[in-house]
């Protein structure tokens, strides 16, 4: 996004002289602010995470890991993002494909709707799922005359992982499809390409980068997600607790060894997560700079 | 190409729903859910597998019982909107009359369905403090002196919170010869030397016990000697103050999930082995006091000292019934006297 305007500038720069950059200990004092403020807020938490999940040796951290309600939390957190994860992509897609390539009436407020998880307490949007499919809430007696359990069970933390995870795929596919614009999709309908082929073989290249760059940052979030989730689990143990929840229950109980371990899966995620985007920023960083413009 | 895909995919979430439903279908005539509050896991954990073990010999039935632990009035909450409890053991009757009021789903005599009040165990209320005592804490009027931080949780959401608030409430009515105005200014004091309030018992030894903050906390007996149990007890003091409640959890089977489950047999049978010797004697070994004392064997039976404690049902509260929104309901005496520190 900068490199541009970094350009433009340089012919006005003899050479690299001092008198445009920051003197020698100026510059050593904000790199050591900031490698010691992220060692402090990111690197450090992350190592203790580690250390207390190994606190009594590596026998106890498998054995925490293997007890059936960590195996049952860790089952029920890959299950939620393998369903929600997919279904933002189907929805990312769609969202993005119609808001950068069509105009349409109520554009900015399908937008607005999209962005509108970011701006909401993850909190609150568990309590509008027990308002509405709640004992009390508007569609609970329905649902409870049909036998269908929605709240306290797995639909239940699907939607509120979905509902808080909705945005992550199509902001990141909003920005890139505008500044792709429409030429490719109507050189390849001019050449007799019907709907489905352009998009297939046309506009999701185009973005796979910027897709997967989503799909990294939305499974993340899903698997990690704690306040709407809490909201709507009911907390039943081996049976509706995910992973962060599992980590307060054991944390809770005294018990700091079980509590890390499963905690050091969900950082071994992020870890994963960073490495991949790093990978994909490397290696395709033109492509991912594009959507970078939130 | 795209159709394969497609097929691919649905056929996963086909896979995916249709795993949901054995699932489902596997446990459903032998599983019970117990919701319950926080302090009760490490009993609830030794009495559930004791049970189960019980009911096998009994019935050669297996049967599994599912556990949910928070805040007592944030249970019954979950319980009202829908959570699909067989049996709640709860901090107090205000949380099961709150479910029988809002939902229906328990019947309104629930309190005759077991013996003492349907109340298989008691507890108080004592203080946890830092080890050798640092602020000479002995009794209520030392914790709203000014400097001593005091951790307790939520009325709002905590059973237990609600009996502190009544232990406290009880000592200053007494001291003040029953000058309502006074006895509310000593418990404002009390809120104004809390620092936090956690939304659960659990959470709020957890703040006291692990992150070090507060001088004294305000505990439930049982989870005050787990503290000294998990965190060493050169860590920590129990101090029992000579005035405190008597805390009457109560259990209750939920009527309607019950018999819309078919469950009613077994769960009626996990209620009522709480006042067998097995059951007792596991109350009284996770620092509970038990309702049939005399079944237990007196070295298992907890070492407490004889303090006074007040029921619920003395004519100064006049049972849960009337204490409850007096104290706890919107606009009652807790939110006319708590102001969250600025």
């Amino acid at each position: 996004m900068a490199d541009p305007e970094i350009k433009s500038y340089e012919p006005y720069h003899e050479s690299q002289s001092a008198a445009v950059t920051e003197s020698r200990p100026a510059r050593v004092a904000l790199m050591t602010i900031a490698f010691a403020f992220l060692g402090i807020f990111l690197l450090l938490p992350l190592i203790i995470v580690f250390n207390e999940a190994l606190a009594k040796g590596v026998g106890a951290y498998t054995q925490s890991l293997s007890d059936p309600d960590a195996r049952s939390a860790i089952r029920l957190t890959l299950l939620v993002a393998a369903i929600s994860v997919p279904l933002n992509i189907v929805f990312g897609i769609s969202a993005a494909w119609a808001i950068a390539k069509f105009e349409f009436k109520g554009k900015a407020f399908l937008t607005t709707l999209i962005d509108l998880p970011f701006s909401v307490s993850p909190v609150i949007s568990g309590l509008v799922y027990v308002l509405l499919f709640g004992a009390q809430g508007l569609l609970g007696g329905w649902l409870k005359a049909h036998g269908i359990a929605i709240l306290f069970a797995v639909p239940g933390i699907v939607l509120a992982t979905v509902f808080v995870t909705f945005p992550f795929v199509a902001r990141e596919l909003i920005p890139l499809m505008q500044e792709q614009g429409n030429g490719d999709e109507e050189a390849a309908l001019s050449l007799g390409a019907n709907g489905w082929q352009t998009f297939w073989y046309v506009t999701l290249p185009n973005v796979k980068w910027g897709l997967l760059y989503g799909v990294l940052l939305c499974n993340a979030r899903a698997m990690g997600e704690f306040g709407a989730v809490s909201v709507v689990s009911g907390h039943i143990r081996g049976l509706t607790n995910t992973m962060p929840l599992h980590v307060e229950i054991l944390y809770n109980e005294y018990n700091a060894v079980g509590a890390f371990a499963v905690a050091s899966l969900l950082a071994g995620l992020a870890l994963v997560t960073l490495v991949l985007k790093t990978l994909l920023e490397m290696r395709y960083g033109a492509e991912i700079a594009a959507t970078r413009g939130h | 190409m795209t159709k394969p895909h497609f097929r691919k995919l649905l056929g996963a979430l086909v896979a995916t729903s249709v795993q949901f439903g054995t699932l489902g279908f596997a446990f459903a005539d032998t599983t019970i859910l117990n919701v319950s509050y926080d302090p009760t896991r490490e009993l609830y954990k030794a009495y559930d597998e004791a049970f189960a073990a019980h009911w096998k010999a009994e019935t050669g039935e297996t049967v599994t019982i599912q556990q949910s632990h928070g805040g007592s009035g944030a249970q019954a909450r979950a319980v009202i909107d829908g959570l699909d409890a067989d049996v709640v053991t709860l901090a107090l009757e205000g949380d099961i009359n709150a479910i029988v009021s809002k939902s229906k789903k328990i019947n309104p005599d629930w309190r005759t369905k077991f013996e003492n009040n349907s109340a298989p165990y008691t507890s108080t209320i004592i203080f946890l403090v830092r080890k050798g005592n640092p602020k000479g804490i002995h009794d209520w009027n030392d914790l709203v002196k000014d400097g001593t931080q005091v951790i307790t949780p939520n009325p709002k959401t905590s059973g237990g919170a609600r009996w502190n608030y009544l232990a406290a409430w009880a000592y200053a009515n007494a001291n003040d010869g029953g000058d309502e105005a006074k006895t509310k200014e000593f418990v404002g004091k009390l809120y104004a030397n809390a620092p936090v309030l956690d939304t659960g018992a659990r959470g709020s030894t957890v703040t006291f016990a692990q992150k070090g903050i507060g001088d004294v906390l305000i505990a439930w007996e049982n989870d005050a000697y787990l503290a000294l149990d998990e965190f060493g007890a050169d860590n920590f003091d129990i101090v029992y103050p000579p005035t405190s409640i008597l805390a009457e959890p109560p259990v209750a089977i939920v009527d309607a999930n019950v018999d819309a489950k078919g469950t009613r047999k077994v769960a009626e049978a996990y209620l009522g082995w709480l006042y067998s010797k097995e059951g007792q004697t596991i109350i009284a070994k996770n620092h509970y006091r038990p309702a049939k004392p005399d079944l237990v064997a007196p070295e298992d039976l907890p070492k407490t000292p004889e303090i006074k404690l007040i029921s619920i049902d003395d004519p100064l509260f006049g049972g849960w019934k009337k204490a409850q929104p007096y104290h706890f309901g919107d606009g009652g005496i807790f939110d006319q006297i708590y102001k969250p520190a600025q």
